[in-house]
Parts: structure tokens; C-alpha cells; sequence
């Protein structure tokens, strides 16, 4: 069960990886010339980028359990990558709604966000990804020092949230909740487990004392 | 663009939208010899796409119509390819490409609608006398998705008014109420509790009365295709798209105003008027704006939304009603 990979063997996936998230924007800067992209394709790459920023998130935030079950300690390196995909679509994301919903006239978009909840949540979950992605290097983590660093980066427990509550919304006047539901569920366990650990190392250390020195 | 659009309410194009009388019949002129030398060319490369979106051959599909000049627009007609594989038609899934892809499944022969409640002539009509009791118009209607996007399509049919003539409601019918075909074995989306099934549509009488209530059966000179409503379907232009049932089984005059499929999932979001309007948003979205099928795209900004859908002559219909409190 244990599998390790050599340097060089881990480097090859760590390739695999950064090439196989790519594919998604490949496919939409070939299908927008291709014209490939259904009768809308302003609201099909809006949506598009929107659901694969989630699943980023979703595989960024599966990392350390699936770390911990696995026993594969490896996957801890691919997971920066992961979070800067999901920035990476996010902002994509974000400028489809710049660009194509208000045509760079920032003023407007910044009333429309006031205006619209769904809207302002999704946008807050954005600009709270914006110091994380900023602060993702080596440097950064010497600099802040590990412990900070890991404080602020506890953010991603925040942002998902926030993004869930974001697609929830923006599904509910169509009733249709099958994905938010979906993705809510995988989000939630994935947090779950977090706390569970949690509770379960505060109680391990509680009991600690107790023990006969 | 700065020059008024409206001088006294009226609606006016852009000068540089009109084409000049000689360079519009020379066109016509040059696109008649294109087509005499070259009918197997452009028309059946037409056909031959149509083909791949609407079911059955191109004969059968054909509907003689003639074009009623008092309802044309001067914006560029959508695509029919966009026209009919971008649909909200829920009973066949929520995604836009599922109409398209599962509606041929639904049997749209035999067909009967069923004209109840409060007439002196309730009837149940054969869609076939249905296509006979007035002559088919063209009419070429703005389409506004309430989702924030337009189309311009040429529809076929006749005025509502028409049949309503012919049933003779009476004084106690306040309200109609349009029920759409629910059938589980051709329709798969009916398996979630997306709306509550059947789809259910309301207008008010004087609304349904109005010339521009279109009872329709065609689209583009042809039958309607699935996906688009067949066999047959309302289209109320000024309203938002959702107003417009597809998929007709039952029309019954009522007293009290009908309970309307998107009313009852999400009151908060869609009333039971719900006309075209740019200055009542949606709860999550303005309705200011509209990017239109196939010319709004990467490079223009949305266009902005025109009050009742840019037909202010149904305007009176609402006079002295807050469109604000009834959306």
C-alpha cells in the first residue's frame, strides 16, 4: 500500500498533474475560437470556470486526509498547486463577471456586488483567496514563519464555506440543488474530518497530565 | 450611443441600422439569382442543418404562413441552431443542451387541447382543427430569458384572441390558466421535484386577449421542433419567457388567479406578471441589461433591456398597477 515515489518519479506527477488541470482552460480558450461552446458561451466558461474553481478547492482540501489515510506523505507537495489552481479558476472566474456582465466598468460591478448577496459571498471567498495565493511561496513561509503562515492559510476554512454558499445560492432560484448538495456534502466532510482530529488530539492531550509522570 | 431612441415613446431604430431602399432590393435582387443558380448550394446546406436539429423530413415539417408586417422587429434573427439547442424546457432536464437531445422522445401526434372552465363552449380540439380555425401568421417577437438573455425568432401562429372568440368565456372568466403536457415515459426531468408538475402558466383575460398573444405552432416556417413547445405553445412577448408554455394540453378560463409553476417554487423571484422590465431586478441578478444569442458577445457590452420587452403598447394593460409590487 505504501508507494513512495523516487524524485524523479514524483516530479513526473507532479507534471501529470499541472498538465491534466490545465486541460480545462485549454478547452475553453480552443472552444472560444472554435466557437464550440453552445449558443451562450459568455455563461458557459462563467459557469465553467466557476465549477472546476470548486472542484480545485474540493482536491485542495482532500489532500491532507486523504494524506493521513494513505499514509502517502507525498501528496502534501502537490497541494499548493492544487490551491493555485483554484485561485487560478477563481480569478478566471472573476473576470468572466468583469468582463462579460459588467465590461470592466468596475464602479458597476462594485454596486452590483453590493447590491446582489450571492454575489458579495462569492466575491469575499475571491479576495480572501488573494492573500493565500500571494503568500504560497517558500519565501513567504520562511518569512511569516511556519506557525503564522499556517494560521493565515486556515482561511481555506472560511473561503469554502463561502464558495458553497455561493453556488447554493446562485442554484436556488433554478431549484435545482443536486450539485450544491453534492459538493456541499464533499466540502462539509472534508471540514468534518478536520474537527474530528481536532476534538480527538485536544482530548489526547487533556489526558496527557493524567498519566503517571 | 447618444442619440435618443425614443422620441415620444416610439420605438426608433438607429439610422445606421436602417438599409437604404436600393442597396435592400439590389441585395434581394442578387440573393434571388444566388439562389435560382444555386438552390442545391445555401438552401440545402440550410436544410441539411436544420436537419440535424428539428425530427422528420423538411416536407413534412413545412407550415405555409403569411408575414404580418404590424409584428416584425428590425433586430437580426437568431440563429436557428441557437434557437433550438439552447432551451429552458425543464421536463426534459435543467441543462440548456437537454431539450434538444431528449425531446423527441415526447409524441406530439395525436394531440387535443382541452378549452374549459368558465366558456359558453367548452371544447377539446384536434391539434389539426387547431392548425385550421385561423390563418398561421408570421410574427417576428424579441424573446427575453429572465436569466438575463434575448433572441429574435420568427414565430407561426395566430392571435390567442382568436380562439377565446370562439369559446365564449364568460363574464366570471378573470383568468387563464395554460396546462402543459407531463408525460413520465418521454420526459425524464419529471422524476425531480425541480417545479411542481405539470408546468403550469397564467395570464390575465385582458393579457390573453391582447393581439399579441401568439397561439403557436411554428417557428422559422416550420412546425415547432420538440424542444421549442410542439405542438403547440403561447408566446407572450412582453413577458419573460417562462409566461410562455410549451407544450399545451389544457386551457381553462377561471375566476381567481392560477397558481403558475415558477410563482409557487420561488415567489420571492417570479410573480405572476412578471413583464419585461429593467427597472425591477431580480433578487440576484439586474435585469437592466441583456446579452443577445449570437451577437452580444466577447467584445460588446450587454445591451440594455427595454421596458415590457421594448412592446409599450401592452403599457395600458398596467396603468395605475405598481409593477414594482406586482413583478
Amino acid at each position: 500500500m505504501a508507494f513512495h515515489p523516487a524524485p524523479r518519479q514524483f516530479a513526473a506527477i507532479k507534471t501529470c498533474v499541472f498538465v491534466l488541470a490545465l486541460l480545462p482552460f485549454l478547452r475553453l480558450v480552443w472552444g472560444g475560437f472554435a466557437d464550440d461552446l453552445g449558443a451562450n458561451p459568455l455563461e458557459f466558461i462563467t459557469w465553467n470556470t466557476g465549477d472546476w474553481a470548486l472542484y480545485f478547492l474540493c482536491m485542495t482540501l482532500a489532500a491532507t486526509p486523504l494524506r493521513r489515510l494513505s499514509g502517502w506523505n507525498w501528496l502534501i507537495r502537490l497541494r499548493r498547486m492544487l490551491g493555485l489552481y483554484t485561485f487560478f479558476y477563481a480569478a478566471l472566474h472573476f473576470m468572466t463577471f468583469l468582463w462579460f456582465d459588467h465590461f470592466f466598468d468596475v464602479e458597476e460591478m462594485l454596486k452590483d456586488i453590493g447590491k446582489r448577496p450571492f454575489i458579495l459571498v462569492g466575491f469575499s471567498a475571491f479576495v480572501l483567496m488573494m492573500p493565500l495565493a500571494i503568500t504560497s511561496t517558500n519565501a513567504m513561509v520562511r518569512r511569516m514563519g511556519a506557525k503564522r503562515w499556517q494560521w493565515m492559510h486556515r482561511l481555506i476554512y472560511l473561503i469554502a464555506p463561502l464558495a458553497i454558499l455561493h453556488f447554493w445560492w446562485m442554484k436556488a432560484g433554478k431549484h435545482d440543488f443536486e450539485q450544491p448538495i453534492i459538493l456541499g456534502a464533499i466540502v462539509s466532510a472534508l471540514l468534518l474530518s478536520r474537527v474530528v482530529r481536532a476534538v480527538r488530539n485536544h482530548s489526547r492531550e487533556r489526558a496527557l497530565p493524567q498519566r503517571p509522570a | 450611443m447618444l442619440i435618443q431612441r425614443k422620441p415620444n415613446g416610439i420605438e426608433l431604430p438607429y439610422p445606421s441600422e436602417i438599409t437604404p431602399r436600393d442597396v435592400f432590393e439590389s441585395r434581394r435582387a442578387f440573393m434571388q439569382k444566388i439562389a435560382v443558380g444555386s438552390i442545391a448550394g445555401g438552401a440545402l446546406l440550410d436544410m441539411a442543418s436544420r436537419e440535424a436539429f428539428a425530427a422528420g423530413p423538411a416536407a413534412a415539417r413545412k407550415l405555409a404562413v403569411k408575414s404580418n408586417p404590424d409584428y416584425v422587429v428590425l433586430d437580426k434573427q437568431t440563429d436557428y441552431k441557437d434557437a433550438t439547442t439552447y432551451n429552458n424546457y425543464y421536463e426534459f432536464g435543467t441543462d440548456k443542451s437537454s431539450p434538444a437531445r431528449y425531446a423527441q422522445a415526447l409524441k406530439t401526434r395525436p394531440w387535443t387541447v382541452a378549452i374549459e372552465g368558465e366558456v359558453k363552449k367548452p371544447m377539446t380540439l384536434d391539434i389539426d382543427r387547431l392548425l385550421k380555425l385561423a390563418p398561421i401568421e408570421e410574427r417576428i417577437y424579441r424573446l427575453r430569458c429572465v436569466e438575463g438573455w434575448s433572441m429574435v425568432i420568427p414565430w407561426a401562429g395566430y392571435s390567442l384572441a382568436e380562439l377565446i372568440r370562439k369559446v365564449e368565456p364568460t363574464s366570471n372568466a378573470k383568468y387563464v390558466e395554460f396546462v402543459t403536457v407531463a408525460d413520465k415515459s418521454a420526459m425524464n426531468g419529471l422524476r425531480r421535484p425541480v417545479l411542481d408538475w405539470p408546468y403550469t402558466e397564467g395570464l390575465r383575460i385582458d393579457e390573453a386577449n391582447h393581439p399579441l398573444t401568439l397561439l403557436t405552432v411554428g417557428m422559422y416556417g416550420e412546425v415547432l421542433p420538440n424542444q421549442n413547445g410542439a405542438p403547440v405553445r403561447i408566446v407572450v412577448p412582453w413577458k419573460y419567457g417562462f409566461k410562455s408554455a410549451k407544450a399545451i394540453v389544457k386551457i381553462r378560463f377561471v375566476r381567481d388567479q392560477p397558481r403558475t409553476a415558477w410563482n409557487l417554487a420561488a415567489p420571492n423571484e417570479y410573480g405572476f406578471y412578471s413583464n419585461v422590465n429593467p427597472q425591477v431586478d431580480h433578487p440576484r441578478w439586474s435585469q437592466a441589461s441583456e446579452r443577445r444569442i449570437g451577437e452580444d458577445g466577447f467584445f460588446t457590452k450587454k445591451r440594455p433591456t427595454l421596458m415590457f420587452n421594448g412592446y409599450s403598447q401592452v403599457a395600458p394593460l398596467y396603468a395605475g398597477m405598481d409593477l414594482k409590487k406586482y413583478y
